[in-house]
C-alpha cells in the first residue's frame, strides 16, 4: 500500500502503554485520512454518551494522504474528539510539519486514550514511543513549548503538537497548536488539558515512497507554479484579511457583536492597512507554496514587539466585532490568544458578547475587578485595554475569566439564571459554539449551512456564503434550492478537509474551482499516490462519506432536529444599517431550508440517516448502531 | 576562521524571498534518493524564528575545510566547479567533516552511514532541481561576486527609489 503505513498508534496515558492497530485499505478507501478518518477513529473509541472532559473521550489524530510529499499544501493532518464546546464531534485540521513527522514517523494515525496522572509529553520517535515529563514545560505558551521540545531533544526537525497556558487551565474553547498553526474552534486543548497532555512530539526519519513518484512531481511542479498567479494572488498578498472591506461593502462585516455589519473604522483595520503598516513578512506552513500567513507587528504604543499571524476570522472577531479600530490592539489581543492557545474566534465573539453585555447594564465595573484593576475597569466596545485585560484572564482563568472560558452559551446561562436577565438573546452562538465572520442574515444559504453545522455554525466547514456572495442566488430571499446547495458546499469542503488539502489551492488545478475543475486533478493526485482508480465520482463520495461519519457522530451523541438553529439575533433582531439591514432568516425560513436539506441529503425529516444510505457509503456498522 | 568562499558557485538562499515551505528539501531527497525526506536532504531550510527563515546547501569553499578534516582522504574538491566530491570506499561516517563545516551543509545518512553534500545537481540536465522548483524564487545558483554585484544594485534602487516595498 502506497501514501498509507497501514498502521494506527494507539497510547494508553494512564496505564503507559502502547499498541497498534493495523487497518484494511478498504477501511483507508472510505475514510482517506483528515477529519473523515480522525472522526471515524473517534467513533471507533470513544464511549457513546461520555463527558468530553472524562479519559473515555480519546485525541484522535488522523494525518492525510500527502503529507510529506511534494503535493503543494498537502501538509495537513486532523484532529477530533467530542467537543467540550458543543458536545458534538470536535473536528479540527491543522497544516504544516507535524502532520509530516507523522508521516515519516510510519503513523497514519494516532488515538490517545485515558488521562495521565502527571503532565506529559508523548514524544513519538518513528516507532518508539516515550512518556516524558512535562511538568518543566507548565505555563509556558504554545510557540515556547515547541523550542523547549526542541531544545531538550536537541533536534530542531522534532515538531509537536502542544496546548499553552489556555489548555492547561481547560479554558473550554482553547485550541492544540503546531508549528505556529491551530487546530481550533471546538476546544480540543481543554481536552488535552483534562488529560494532563501537555503535548504530543514526533521525530520522523523514514522516506515517503509514492506509486508513481513521476506523475506527483509532474502535477505538483505544475500546481506549485500556477500557486504564483492570479488564481491566488489574494491569500499571497494580503492573505485572507483582504475580507474586511469586501464585507464590509455588503454589509456583512460582524461588528459590536453582531449588531450591525459596518463598521464606521473598517478601513483603519483592513487587510490593506494591516499590510501597509504592520506587515514583517507573509510567511508559509511547510509543504506550501502559496505562503499566506501575514507576520505583524505592533510598531508603537504599549504592545510595542507584539507579532503574530493575522488572518481573517481573528481579525473580524477582535476588531469590528468588539467596536475596536485600533490595528495595534487587534494584534495583541490575537497574540494573546495564539500563545496562550485559546480560539481566536469564540474569545473574540466571548469578549463582545461581555461588553454589550456591560453596555445594557448586566454588567457592571464592579464584575471586571482584578489584581491589575482592582476597582474594575469600563468593558466597553472600542476599549482596547479592557478587551486585552479580560483576554489575559480568560486565559488564566481568573475573575470575570472564569466565567467567560467556557463560552457565551455557558456564561449567558449562568447569568440569567442568576439575575434573571436575557443576555442568551445576544450570545452569538449555536450548538454552544459562536458564530464566524460572516453576518448571516444578509446570507441565506449561509443560515442554512451555519445551522446545520456538524461542529456549529463555522466558515470553514460550509463555504455555503459562496452562492450568496457570488450573486448565484438572492442572497436575502429563501427558494427551493438552498438544501441542495448547503448540501453541495459542505460537501465540497469535506473532500478539501479529508484529504486534506488547503483550500486555498482549489483555483490552481485548472483556473477552476468547482467540482469539474478540481476533481479530476484531485483523482490523479490520489491515485499517483496511493496506486488506486478512484474517478470523479469516488472524489464526491470522499465528501459525502467524510460528512456522514461526523453526522453519524451527532447522532449517537444524541443529535435532534432542534439543535440545527441560529443564534436568536440573527432570527430576530435585524441590523439598522448597511446593504444587509432589515433583514433576519425568520424561524418559518429556517425550518424550510432544513426540510429541503435533509430532503437534499437523503435523509428523514427529522434528520435521521437511513440504514441504506449508510450502506450504500460503505458503513454498515454505523447502520446498524444509529441508522434508521 | 571562517572558510573563504570566493570562487564558486553555489546555491544562495534570498532570505526576504524564502517562506520556509521545504519544497528544497523534498525535491532535494527524492532527485538524490528517490523518496522524500527532509532528513535526507542536501539543502535545509533553518528557521530561527517566525520570520527568519533561509535555507543552506554546501558553499563549495575554497581549501574547503571538510576536506581538510577528512581522516580518510574520502573527499575531494572538483578543481573546475569546487563541488565536493566522496569516495564511499573511504568514507567510514566519521563526521569530521560534519563538525568542520562553518555552515552546517553536510549530514551524515543514517542509513548509508555516508557523509552526503549538494552537487547542484551536476548530474541533471535542467541544473539544481531546488532552484527550479522554488516557488517564490528565493534560490539561485550564484557566485559571491554575482551574490556582490546584485547587493549594490539593490543598494542603489534603494537609495534612489526608497527602501524597497513589501512584496508585490
Amino acid at each position: 500500500m502506497f501514501g498509507y503505513s497501514g498502521k494506527i498508534l494507539h497510547i494508553d496515558l494512564a496505564e503507559r502503554k502502547t499498541w497498534v492497530e493495523e487497518k484494511s485499505e478498504e477501511w483507508y478507501k472510505i475514510y482517506i485520512g483528515g477529519v473523515s478518518m480522525a472522526t471515524r477513529l473517534c467513533w471507533e473509541n470513544i464511549k457513546p454518551g461520555c463527558d468530553p472532559y472524562s479519559p473515555d473521550n480519546p485525541v484522535c489524530i488522523a494525518n492525510g494522504i500527502f503529507a510529506g510529499t511534494p503535493v503543494p499544501v498537502g501538509g495537513k493532518y486532523g484532529l477530533a474528539s467530542k467537543s467540550p464546546m458543543t458536545g458534538f464531534i470536535g473536528d479540527s485540521l491543522s497544516g504544516s510539519w507535524f502532520s509530516i513527522a507523522l508521516k515519516r514517523a510510519g503513523w497514519d494515525g494516532v488515538v490517545i486514550h485515558g488521562a495521565s496522572e502527571n503532565w506529559v509529553n508523548i514524544f513519538i520517535d518513528d516507532e518508539r514511543i516515550e512518556f516524558r515529563d512535562a511538568t518543566k514545560l507548565l505555563g509556558l505558551g504554545t510557540f515556547e513549548t515547541e523550542e523547549a521540545i526542541r531544545e531538550e531533544l536537541a533536534d530542531d526537525q522534532v515538531r509537536s503538537a502542544t496546548i499553552g497556558p489556555a489548555g492547561e487551565h481547560m479554558v473550554r474553547f482553547a485550541n492544540v497548536t503546531n508549528d505556529g498553526r491551530q487546530a481550533g474552534r471546538t476546544g480540543h486543548g481543554a481536552v488535552w488539558g483534562s488529560k494532563k497532555l501537555k503535548a504530543v512530539s514526533v521525530r520522523g526519519t523514514q522516506g515517503i515512497k509514492v506509486a508513481d513518484p513521476d506523475t506527483i512531481n509532474k502535477l505538483s511542479f505544475d500546481i506549485t507554479k500556477e500557486a504564483q498567479g492570479p488564481h491566488t494572488s489574494k491569500y499571497r498578498i494580503l492573505g485572507t484579511t483582504t475580507n474586511v472591506l469586501n464585507l464590509n461593502k455588503l454589509g456583512l462585516l460582524p461588528t459590536r457583536n453582531y449588531k450591525e455589519g459596518v463598521f464606521e473604522g473598517a478601513e483603519k483595520v483592513s487587510g490593506e492597512y494591516l499590510h501597509d503598516h504592520h506587515n514583517v513578512k507573509t510567511i508559509a506552513c511547510a509543504q506550501c507554496p502559496i505562503a499566506c500567513e501575514q507576520m505583524s507587528i505592533v510598531k508603537s504604543g504599549p504592545w510595542t514587539g507584539t507579532m503574530t499571524g493575522i488572518e481573517y476570522e481573528c481579525l473580524f472577531a477582535n476588531g469590528p466585532n468588539l467596536g475596536i479600530s485600533d490595528m495595534n490592539a487587534v494584534i495583541k489581543l490575537i497574540d494573546i490568544a495564539d500563545r496562550s492557545g485559546i480560539d481566536a474566534i469564540t474569545m473574540g465573539v466571548t469578549l463582545s458578547w461581555a461588553m454589550e453585555t456591560y453596555e445594557k447594564g448586566v454588567f457592571t465595573a464592579q464584575d471586571f475587578k482584578c489584581e491589575k484593576f482592582p476597582e474594575g475597569f469600563e468593558m466597553k466596545f472600542g476599549n482596547g485595554e479592557a478587551a486585552v485585560t479580560t483576554a489575559e484572564l480568560i486565559r488564566d482563568r481568573e475573575g470575570i475569566g472564569k466565567l467567560l472560558s467556557d463560552g457565551t452559551r455557558i456564561a449567558s446561562g449562568k447569568i440569567d439564571k442568576e439575575r434573571g436577565t436575557e443576555t442568551w438573546k445576544w450570545a452569538m452562538q449555536s450548538k454552544g459554539l459562536e458564530t464566524a465572520g460572516y453576518d448571516a442574515r444578509g446570507l441565506k444559504t449561509f443560515s442554512l449551512g451555519s445551522a446545520v453545522g456538524t461542529r456549529g455554525p463555522c466558515h470553514n466547514r460550509t463555504a455555503a456564503y459562496d452562492p450568496d456572495i457570488q450573486g448565484e442566488v438572492d442572497r436575502f430571499k429563501v427558494d427551493e434550492k438552498r438544501g441542495l446547495l448547503a448540501k453541495d458546499t459542505e460537501e465540497y469542503a469535506a473532500v478539501y478537509d479529508t484529504l486534506p488539502l488547503c483550500k486555498f489551492i482549489r483555483r490552481c488545478f485548472t483556473g477552476k474551482a468547482d467540482r469539474a475543475g478540481a476533481w479530476p486533478t484531485i483523482a490523479q493526485l490520489i491515485n499517483a499516490t496511493t496506486g488506486w482508480e478512484f474517478k470523479y465520482e469516488d472524489i464526491d463520495l470522499i465528501g459525502e462519506r467524510a460528512h456522514t461519519i461526523k453526522k453519524a457522530f451527532n447522532v449517537r451523541e444524541g443529535w435532534k432536529r432542534v439543535d440545527d438553529d441560529l443564534p436568536w439575533r440573527w432570527k430576530h433582531d435585524p441590523m439598522t444599517k448597511g446593504p444587509s439591514a432589515g433583514y433576519v432568516t425568520t424561524d418559518e425560513e429556517l425550518e424550510y431550508m432544513k426540510d429541503l436539506y435533509y430532503e437534499a441529503k437523503g435523509w428523514t425529516k427529522e434528520g435521521l440517516i437511513p440504514k441504506k444510505k449508510l450502506i450504500q457509503l460503505g458503513m454498515p456498522d454505523v447502520a446498524e448502531q444509529i441508522g434508521v | 576562521m571562517v572558510a573563504s568562499t570566493s570562487k564558486y558557485k553555489y546555491i544562495d538562499c534570498d532570505p526576504d524571498l524564502c517562506i520556509g515551505c521545504q519544497i528544497c528539501e523534498y525535491v532535494c531527497s527524492y532527485t538524490k534518493n528517490g523518496e522524500y525526506n527532509t532528513y535526507r536532504s542536501r539543502i535545509r531550510t533553518v528557521r530561527v524564528d517566525e520570520v527568519l527563515i533561509t535555507a543552506i546547501a554546501c558553499r563549495t569553499c575554497e581549501n574547503a575545510p571538510c576536506v581538510i578534516a577528512c581522516p580518510q582522504d574520502a573527499l575531494s574538491q572538483d578543481p573546475e566547479t569546487g563541488i565536493i566530491h566522496i569516495d564511499a570506499r573511504k568514507c567510514d561516517g566519521c563526521a569530521w567533516c560534519v563538525e568542520a563545516c562553518d555552515f552546517g551543509a553536510i549530514t551524515l545518512n543514517h542509513q548509508t552511514k555516508l557523509a552526503e553534500f549538494c552537487d547542484q545537481c551536476e548530474d541533471q540536465e535542467e541544473g539544481p532541481q531546488c532552484v527550479l522548483w522554488c516557488p517564490k524564487e528565493a534560490l539561485s545558483l550564484t557566485t559571491p561576486d554575482q551574490r556582490a554585484q546584485k547587493s549594490r544594485r539593490e543598494r542603489v534602487i534603494e537609495e534612489v527609489a526608497g527602501p524597497k516595498k513589501s512584496k508585490e
